[in-house]
């Protein structure tokens, strides 16, 4: 029996562009690596933000993960069951297992359907309530769960603001009883005070049904508030990942620093945000061997722009990727 | 010492819809002087844009109308120019940068050939002293090889790079007076943070006045001097920046910064503000924040309470206030 609740093991995704005939002939196919080799764990009821700029990836092992697309390579394992090989019909109870809330509750419900409609899906779908009155009762267990009321069962998703519309999301994720929820971006097309709201609700819903969170958000405070352990991606890659404490307190890779530097703090007496790496983010298109910050990074010597450094632990659940530190 | 450039004056915008009347901005009023940073913050729908456009006139009448109040720029007011004289204004004394520059720059035409058209039609320009400052312009707000650059399309720019372009546009026929909307919403921390310092050094550069426009806190707590916050079309509490992040009074304003996660240290719960920003199109009586409001009154829903200074240069709009 495994330690942990999700572990990923080198995973990679490469997106072929320019893939057709001509250029294939012409030897001129380029290669988008979304997420490179990149391997993490989860333990059970715990928290793991995953943090990075537009373009690193996120998103991409997100998908990965509940198996929206699939990978190029490497291993994701749920407990003991190897995800990537398992039969299909295993894997509509790995999907009651695992479940996905995505950043926009504007295009992620159906606008034709009325909430009821839409948390109930799930329910017929994983075949969890016969009849209209068990569904039905379901439902509004849900939206009590999210914050909701009974009255607002019959209506649409216009009728609701965003913050109400990403309590439905939750609720339609809550609807199978799910252990891990990965929320990709969940809170950040929602106004402050609203995502304070659904924050907590996010951290009630954990303690009362122990659920796993992989959590995935650019905006760091945010990734300082939910988080138990952090992993940092920078380009394709998991650049470092500790306790939420170590990578705020005390982050060891130059990029993990230069993100804490950027952010402004809400307080006027707080340093200014500024930039400590030269450049702007490198593409993930036909990256050159080596480090991804080589280039930006103040710290580099010639062995980063050759070799790729990898995570190599540094005392407790502390990883860096770094040739330099 | 004081020196006002901008005042607006109990300013109301209204907008008449379909679904009825949205009253966006009502009783606003605020003075920018020269050389002033002036962060004006709220949450979506707030009316922060709206007073924004407002300014510039740049408000589409109908549906938009603006009901009351005088906006005065150097002692005009410029609700009475005629549009010639508002064609003068805007681009020579006031520019705007927007949100997203992906559709506030035309996609069809190099962004060279945006900024000269605009040098050529303001300043009267010939076709090569405009390119020749254009390419002096994307220079100053650090654009790489700007030579070659000029005769690029909007979507060849990253994000930040397209920003850049705004600001080089916004800068180019020397305005004393800059309203940038939100300009680092749409990026990344580590860009914005290189957005935010380019900002600064421009407006410190040639003097300019800002308003800058953002509903992050952290981004007004290091930009601005001078602090406006709205909440559902009026301005609930106005001061300086030290004064709103130390001593904030209204409970909106106390609210809003109780629901920020902080990057310094780890709290179980946050404090948000309870309940749902008001439907504008029915808006409750009174304090629009009462049916939120952890003090409400009797009085708080029954009347708007006005804009009162309760310490030097500190305003407030709240009952609790008086």
């Amino acid at each position: 029996m495994s330690d942990y609740f999700l572990e990923v093991k080198n995973l990679t995704k490469h997106f072929p562009l320019n893939n057709d005939l001509i250029s294939r002939l012409g030897g001129k196919t380029r290669t988008l690596k979304a997420v490179d080799d990149i391997s993490f764990f989860i333990k059970p009821g715990e928290t793991l933000g995953l943090v990075g700029e537009s373009g690193c990836g996120k998103s991409t092992t997100a998908r990965l993960i509940t198996r929206l697309i699939e990978p190029s390579s490497g291993s994701i394992y749920l407990k003991d069951d190897d995800l990537l090989s398992l039969p299909p019909e295993r894997m509509l109870d790995v999907r009651k297992t695992v479940q996905l809330v995505f950043q926009d509750p504007y295009s992620s419900l159906n606008p034709r359907k009325t909430i009821m409609q839409i948390l109930s899906r799930p329910l017929e779908v994983h075949n969890l309530a016969k009849g209209w009155t068990a569904k039905r009762r379901h439902v509004l267990h849900l939206l009590r769960l999210v914050g909701l009321g009974v009255e607002h069962a019959d209506r649409y998703p216009h009728e609701f603001s965003g913050g109400q519309r990403q309590r439905i999301a939750i609720a339609r994720a809550l609807a199978v009883s799910p252990q891990l929820i990965i929320g990709d971006e969940p809170v950040s097309a929602l106004d402050v005070s609203i995502q304070a709201q659904i924050l907590n609700l996010f951290r009630e819903l954990q303690q009362e049904f122990n659920l796993t969170y992989l959590f995935i958000a650019h905006d760091l405070s945010v990734i300082r508030h939910i988080s138990d352990r952090v992993a940092v991606m920078y380009v394709g890659k998991i650049v470092e990942t500790g306790t939420v404490e170590t990578i705020f307190e005390n982050p060891k890779h130059p990029y993990t620093h230069a993100l804490l530097m950027a952010v402004p703090h809400a307080d006027p007496l707080k340093p200014p945000p500024r930039l400590t790496l030269q450049g702007e983010l490198a593409t993930p298109v036909d990256p050159p061997p080596g480090c991804r910050l080589y280039g930006r990074c103040p710290i580099a010597t010639d062995i980063c722009g050759e070799v790729s450094p990898e995570l190599i632990g540094r005392g407790g659940e502390h990883y860096v990727a770094c040739h330099n530190i | 010492m004081a020196d006002p450039v901008l005042q607006i004056e109990d300013l109301g915008v209204r907008f008449h819809l379909k679904r009825g009347r949205l009253t966006a901005v009502d009783q606003v009023s605020l003075t920018v002087n020269r050389s002033e940073t002036f962060g004006l913050v709220g949450e979506s729908g707030s009316g922060k844009t709206v007073t924004a456009r407002a300014v510039m006139r740049l408000v589409p009448i109908p549906p938009g109308e603006i009901f009351q109040g005088r906006v005065l720029f150097d002692g005009e007011n410029v609700l009475d120019k005629s549009d010639a004289e508002m064609r003068e204004l805007r681009g020579r004394k006031i520019a705007m940068v927007f949100q997203e520059p992906m559709s506030a720059l035309n996609p069809v035409f190099t962004v060279g050939n945006q900024i000269s058209d605009a040098l050529r039609t303001n300043l009267g320009m010939s076709k090569r002293e405009a390119k020749e400052r254009v390419i002096e312009l994307l220079n100053l707000v650090g654009i790489p090889s700007p030579e070659s650059r000029y005769g690029n399309y909007v979507h060849e720019f990253s994000g930040g790079m397209r920003q850049r372009v705004m600001l080089a546009m916004a800068l180019s026929c020397n305005p004393s007076f800059l309203i940038a909307d939100e300009p680092t919403t749409a990026l990344d921390v580590t860009i914005q943070a290189t957005i935010l310092e380019l900002i600064q050094s421009m407006t410190e550069r040639f003097h300019m006045s800002l308003i800058f426009i953002t509903h992050n806190l952290g981004v007004v707590a290091h930009t601005c001097d001078t602090i406006g916050v709205m909440y559902a079309s009026h301005l609930v509490e106005l001061g300086t920046k030290n004064e709103i992040f130390a001593n904030p009074l209204h409970p909106y304003t106390q609210g809003l910064l109780n629901s920020i996660p902080r990057l310094d240290t780890q709290a179980k719960f946050l404090t948000p503000i309870k309940g749902l920003v008001c439907n504008m199109l029915e808006p409750p009586q009174g304090c629009k924040f009462n049916p939120r409001c952890e003090h409400a009154m009797d009085i708080c829903s029954q009347e708007v309470p006005p804009l009162k200074e309760v310490a030097p240069g500190h305003f407030v709009a709240c009952h609790l206030h008086p």
